[in-house]
């Protein structure tokens, strides 16, 4: 199914903030902003909840300090002990670098592949901007348009008043 | 919104608005190569030529080619290693601890400080391998279930540590660097004339269109991979001053080893940063971006890591002395007094006295010295991992094996070799990716460019030349 939006292009990024807290004040549901770099605040005025991937993170790297320990006391106390430098079989001090390290690893992994997967990206030659500048100088509000219950003249000038230096129509075609 | 202390230099200069970042940084992704830098590309081929003749030397004839003996049985290889893995620390360290530290000048010199990384430690791992005399073995350092046993790894050894760190390192830097790249190659995407460049770039940017929620996850990303790549950094330098501390080998068993290696490895990894940072702000005329400022400010880091060696060499030379241990007195009386004479001090020069000269702001912010001072720090860091090993060797316990070590040329090959290697990588990185991080530019412009902005006044989207208003240049 085809979907219509209007854009709103800012180049000013208070300019920005100040127009998405009015324009959601106003009522209007705002589909998505795009930014050429990460806006601080956005995420406030946008009401986008902080993200849950430390906690992937987290979890990961527990995963990876378990991994490792079981490894590591499982290979050389159980599977083929052997006396190394007259020390313990299960030396814990020193699994202690082997750990951290795939504790690391998974933690960095785990998260990474799950941003990945959340947020939709992988190489890939189709990709659907809104409007190119985008990723250059402009910041780019995009509202659905409802058929019918979108008045787009009443948009375009809520959009104007809070400082869109320009408003376009956009089809993207799903 | 931010408050900016009036004292603080811009980091931006040139009154530059965020197309203008855009443009400078891509014109050289986009442009046609120029002579200058085939010129430099195709001497580091040239050194790339060297490293494989050398390589293959190796691999066909053995490790025989090498200059090592029975008594120095570690020498150039372990010396280039560390070397290699130290320089590469500075990248993580300006990616992310500084972050952490939320520096902002970091964010014009991360991109290829974090390539710098990358390299160096794809450099530094090629001596260990070829030092195995049979790289196709080398999967047998991981624990992988085989036909002896299974005869596992030895989890006790440092020097299987260090191949947990040192892949670890890699790929965690790697993936930091790749997710900070994600949106600048959406900007060239979307600025993409050529099909091969847009469809290059399209796969390379993941599909990012920059919408306010993957930025979010985006900068807990960055931030939490910051959080792993710091204690990660450190540890690997550690380990790797581990392979030494956990020996008995006189000179190498203090356990001062893992912050003065750490301290070195970030001396030496901000001395190449200037080095390549000085050459590419030239070559691609980025000084709006990497300004005096950025100079200075790693300048002062040099200094600071600078007088933490020197403290180190002294608290060894101290300690050896102070333990009352005869083997560790000669050691570090051979060291500065014995055949290597000319290793030690030229390393007390070039790391201990060049650097303080930074105390002084002229020199600091002075281009040319800079850049000096960067090439003595980048020789004296090799000469003291030379210094720590070799001299530690090649005369032990028994005097009957005393021994000393001279490199061959497939030794010098090698390592010459892994120049022409770190810089093949760096060039053709240089052409063909964005070298300074656009968004994250882009994203300090307006609190630290001395651009004087009015944001009333484009309440009411009418005034357009808000980014071209009085600025304060300061070259």
């Amino acid at each position: 199914m085809n979907k219509k939006f209007v854009l709103g292009i800012y180049d000013d990024e208070d300019v920005l903030l100040t127009a998405i807290e009015n324009i959601r004040a106003a009522g209007t549901k705002i589909y998505d902003v795009f930014s050429p770099y990460p806006v601080h605040g956005i995420d406030d005025v946008l009401g986008i909840k902080r993200s849950r991937l430390p906690i992937v993170a987290f979890f990961c790297g527990l995963f990876g300090t378990s991994f490792a320990l079981w490894m590591q006391i499982w290979m050389l106390g159980f599977d083929w002990p052997m006396i190394i430098g007259g020390k313990p079989h299960i030396a814990i001090p020193s699994f202690i670098p082997v750990t951290f390290e795939l504790t690391v690893l998974c933690a960095a992994f785990g998260m990474v592949i799950t941003f990945f997967i959340v947020s939709k990206l992988r190489p890939s030659l189709r990709v659907n901007v809104f409007d190119k500048r985008s990723t250059d100088d402009k910041f780019v509000m995009a509202i659905e348009i409802k058929e019918g219950v979108t008045d787009l003249s009443a948009l375009n000038n809520l959009l104007r008043t809070n400082g869109a230096i320009e408003v376009n129509e956009k089809e993207v075609v799903k | 919104m931010q408050h900016v202390s009036p004292i603080r230099e811009p980091l931006v200069t040139g009154g530059k608005t965020y197309h203008d970042i855009t443009e400078d940084v891509c014109r050289q992704v986009e442009a046609k190569p120029n002579a200058r830098w085939a010129a430099a590309l195709a001497v580091s081929l040239v050194g790339l030529a060297i490293f494989m003749y050398s390589v293959y030397r190796t691999l066909w004839f053995g490790i025989g080619e090498w200059g090592l003996n029975k008594t120095v049985g570690w020498a150039w290889d372990i010396t280039n290693f560390v070397w290699w893995v130290g320089i590469g620390h500075a990248g993580t360290l300006i990616s992310a601890i500084l972050l952490l530290f939320r520096q902002k000048w970091r964010t014009s010199i991360n991109r290829a400080a974090e390539a710098m990384t990358i390299f160096a430690v794809i450099c530094a791992a090629m001596f260990p391998v070829l030092h195995m005399g049979r790289p196709w073995l080398a999967y047998w350092v991981l624990p992988l279930p085989n036909t002896f046993g299974s005869l596992w790894v030895n989890f006790n050894s440092p020097l299987l540590w260090d191949v947990f760190a040192i892949s670890t390192y890699f790929s965690v830097s790697l993936v930091f660097w790749y997710i900070g790249l994600i949106p600048d190659f959406a900007t060239i995407r979307d600025r993409a004339t050529g099909p091969i460049a847009r469809r290059a770039y399209s796969i390379l940017s993941f599909g990012w269109t920059g919408s306010a929620k993957a930025w979010s996850r985006y900068e807990t990303v960055s931030l939490i991979l910051a959080g792993l790549a710091t204690p990660l950094v450190l540890s690997v330098h550690t380990i790797v001053s581990m392979d030494f501390a956990t020996s008995v080998i006189p000179g190498w068993h203090t356990t001062i080893f893992p912050p003065y290696f750490v301290a070195g490895a970030i001396f030496s990894g901000f001395a190449m940063v200037l080095t390549l940072m000085i050459i590419t702000r030239k070559t691609f005329k980025l000084e709006h971006y990497i300004t005096l400022e950025h100079v200075e400010s790693m300048n002062k880091v040099i200094i600071l890591t600078g007088s933490i060696v020197g403290v180190a060499y002294t608290t060894e030379f101290f300690i050896a002395w102070y333990s009352g241990v005869e083997y560790e007195q000669y050691a570090f009386i051979n060291r500065a007094f014995g055949p290597y004479w000319w290793a030690y001090w030229s390393m007390m020069t070039c790391n201990v006295i060049t650097p303080q000269l930074f105390w002084f702001r002229k020199i600091r912010r002075s281009l040319t010295a800079t850049f000096i001072i960067s090439i003595f720090v980048n020789i004296g860091m090799w000469f003291e991992r030379f210094v720590i090993i070799v001299t530690s060797l090649h005369r032990d316990y028994l005097p009957s094996s005393w021994a000393m070590f001279s490199p061959t040329s497939i030794d010098i090959g090698v390592y010459v070799g892994t120049i022409g290697l770190f810089f093949t990588l760096f060039f053709l990185f240089a052409k063909f990716f964005p070298v300074v991080n656009m968004a994250e530019v882009k994203a300090i412009l307006k609190s630290s460019s001395g651009v004087t902005h009015h944001p009333h006044k484009t309440m009411h989207g009418t005034d357009k030349d808000l980014n071209t208003n009085t600025h304060h240049s300061n070259e």
